[in-house]
């Protein structure tokens, strides 16, 4: 197990080059023509608009480590949104919010990692059922509206600071270690390797890849309710299509940060990167007066892109 | 991926008899349906609503005809809503300067043929999977139309242009003539020509079919451009029956188009199906979701009960070609 994990590990060298080259680009092209953006409250802007992304990218590349794929991440982020403001709304307590999210968000998780491992349905598919599922379930939990009146104790997660350092960062850094941790460090993160690159070595070995796949799309699901909590908190309310296409700016993270769609191979550097080269990309194109329509038009072909070189590489 | 060479060794014309059981279990559902809905509400048996229930089952029917080729070869085309959007406001926009209905028309259809060209084009010459890269495409449409429209709403079109989406001729509504036309040309297509059956070739295994000489390349362009016109013909109808255009009009017709599809028993393995069965899944989509609106459920509960409808479709579908072996 430990050799496939080190035989897999990309070559950084080969990596560094591609997202890094993105994101100079991106932060030279509007430093120079986007006035406002190279002031640090900018720059901190851009990191702390970048947690929730984060936090769906880092499962983002443990799934499509194993050859998968969540869509159903935004629509699933919606309605954890949905239920934090709701729980915490008539409890008063974040603390309830929280983990009302994370159960919704872990269950929905699970679902997923159900229908891909033991029913074997393509996940692309499985997941775009689930994340019909889960669209339908915010519109009826919401009935279409808005949820407000957030107490306090949610609303001063997202602008509160700990030894000056933004808390929705903090968040954003902590997962980023644990998730480090447990790819590079645990046992767990080699077989989530193998999966995507020798699932057969896996069952040899006496380990169940159904129970580990799954448990990658629970990851998934329960980090989806956490950043549930950081909507809800950002927007000062529960709202019905807040995670509309997250999802997207997620794989466009990992698919710009170099982990491959086809060889099963994830590099979790690269994705925090490619989150903060969305991040640019969409505080760049916002303070040069583009609408959010071109921003979303430009992150589609930052994937296409970023996918055609990931082809290029694994042909060559 | 391991019972592909299974299919091969038969082509898909042997799989009748197998097909005909498939079929007559979705007609009793279509039945079935429609039997529970008789008893329970009224007005389900009316004419103005099982008119209302064709014509429903026409535009997803429109979207879904092209999206069964691509699904034939194994693909996905997930920017079809996202097409029939941008098409619309396209078609709209040079109805309203030209006021040239049929140009209007001629540009909405070329406007989803390019946009599935490109799709094509994504995923033969750039070799991206195709649910992704059609997932891409969804956002750069999704942002193109919104940027175009800048929040303003096409609407008030040419009476005759109008007729096309709610216009009657001999008592039935024109888009269920259409949807006849489309499932006769289409049929006719994929089982009678060589074309077709190349593109079931190309589904069922892709290397034999590169192996055997066919231009595997040039079908698959061909079929995700149908895919695409297929988008722009359903942005007339959805145009001329709307009488408007916005730039949300696709969002919630993607799924329901790929549940249609799977419904209707074409394999997300690719090789298998007909575009018979996406009419019939077409209808028991709609029938289903007619059913809600009758019984007053909120509309609220549609994607919740059509992405149910997604899994257990594909699930079903596994299970029966599982056991088929």
């Amino acid at each position: 197990m430990r050799e496939a994990a080190v035989v897999s590990q990309p070559n950084p060298l080969q990596r560094i080059p591609g997202v890094a080259i993105v994101l100079g680009a991106l932060i030279v092209l509007f430093g120079a023509i986007a006035p406002g953006f190279l002031t640090p409250a900018n720059l901190s802007n851009v990191l702390v608009q970048s947690t929730i992304l984060t936090m769906l990218a880092l499962p983002m590349t443990l799934i499509i480590m194993t050859e998968g794929l969540d869509l159903s991440m935004g629509a699933v982020l919606t309605l954890t949104s949905l239920c934090v403001a709701i729980v915490s709304l008539a409890t008063k307590s974040m603390l309830l919010g929280l983990g009302a999210g994370v159960l919704v968000g872990a269950a929905f998780g699970t679902v997923n990692g159900w229908l891909v491992a033991i029913l074997g349905i393509p996940p692309f598919v499985a997941t775009l059922g689930t994340l019909g599922m889960a669209q339908g379930l915010s519109l009826i939990v919401s009935d279409g509206q808005s949820v407000v009146g957030i107490p306090h104790s949610v609303r001063d997660i997202y602008s509160a600071t700990l030894l000056g350092i933004p808390v929705p960062i903090v968040i954003a850094l902590v997962t980023y270690a644990a998730f480090h941790g447990l790819l590079y460090h645990t046992r767990f993160g080699s077989y989530v390797f193998a999966l995507g690159g020798n699932r057969e070595a896996l069952r040899y070995a006496g380990l169940s890849p159904n129970k580990l796949l799954i448990a990658v799309y629970a990851i998934g699901g329960t980090m989806a309710g956490i950043a549930g909590l950081l909507m809800t908190a950002r927007m000062n309310s529960g709202h019905p299509t807040a995670g509309l296409g997250l999802e997207f700016d997620a794989i466009a993270a990992v698919a710009v940060g170099g982990t491959s769609f086809e060889r099963g191979n994830g590099w979790l550097l690269g994705t925090l990167l490619g989150v903060i080269a969305v991040g640019v990309l969409r505080n760049g194109l916002n303070l040069i007066s583009l609408p959010s329509s071109v921003q979303v038009a430009s992150v589609g072909v930052l994937v296409i892109v970023a996918l055609f070189l990931d082809g290029l590489r694994s042909r060559t | 991926m391991t019972d592909i060479t299974k299919e091969t060794l038969s082509p898909p014309r042997s799989f009748l008899s197998q097909d005909a059981i498939q079929l007559f279990y979705r007609l009793l559902a279509v039945f079935l349906i429609c039997a529970v809905l008789a008893v329970l509400n009224d007005s389900f048996l009316s004419l103005g609503n099982i008119l209302n229930v064709l014509r429903q089952a026409s535009l997803t029917f429109f979207i879904a005809s092209g999206l069964t080729l691509v699904v034939l070869t194994a693909g996905l085309d997930l920017s079809v809503g996202a097409n029939v959007a941008l098409s619309a406001c396209v078609a709209g926009t040079v109805i309203h300067t030209t006021g040239s209905p049929v140009l209007g028309i001629l540009t909405g259809l070329a406007c989803g043929g390019v946009v599935g060209l490109l799709n094509g084009i994504m995923v033969t010459a750039l070799r991206i999977p195709s649910f992704i890269a059609t997932y891409g495409m969804l956002w750069v449409l999704n942002g193109l139309t919104y940027w175009y429209m800048a929040g303003e709403t096409l609407h008030g079109f040419p009476a005759g242009f109008r007729q096309i989406g709610s216009g009657y001729l001999f008592g039935l509504p024109i888009p269920v003539y259409l949807l006849l036309v489309f499932l006769g040309i289409g049929t006719v297509f994929a089982q009678r020509t060589i074309w077709g059956q190349e593109i079931y070739a190309i589904g069922a295994n892709p290397v034999a079919a590169r192996l055997s000489g066919i231009p595997v390349t040039r079908r698959l362009l061909l079929v995700y451009a149908v895919s695409g016109t297929m988008a722009g013909l359903a942005s007339i109808i959805f145009l001329s029956r709307l009488n408007s255009a916005e730039a949300d009009i696709g969002e919630s017709l993607t799924l329901p188009a790929i549940a249609a599809v799977l419904i209707g028993g074409t394999s997300l393995f690719g090789g298998v199906g007909t575009v018979f069965g996406t009419f019939i899944g077409a209808l028991i989509l709609t029938l289903v979701l007619n059913g809600m609106n009758l019984l007053s459920v909120s509309a609220n509960w549609q994607p919740l009960v059509t992405g149910i409808i997604v899994i257990l479709a594909v699930w079903l579908d596994m299970k029966t070609r599982r056991r088929a072996q």
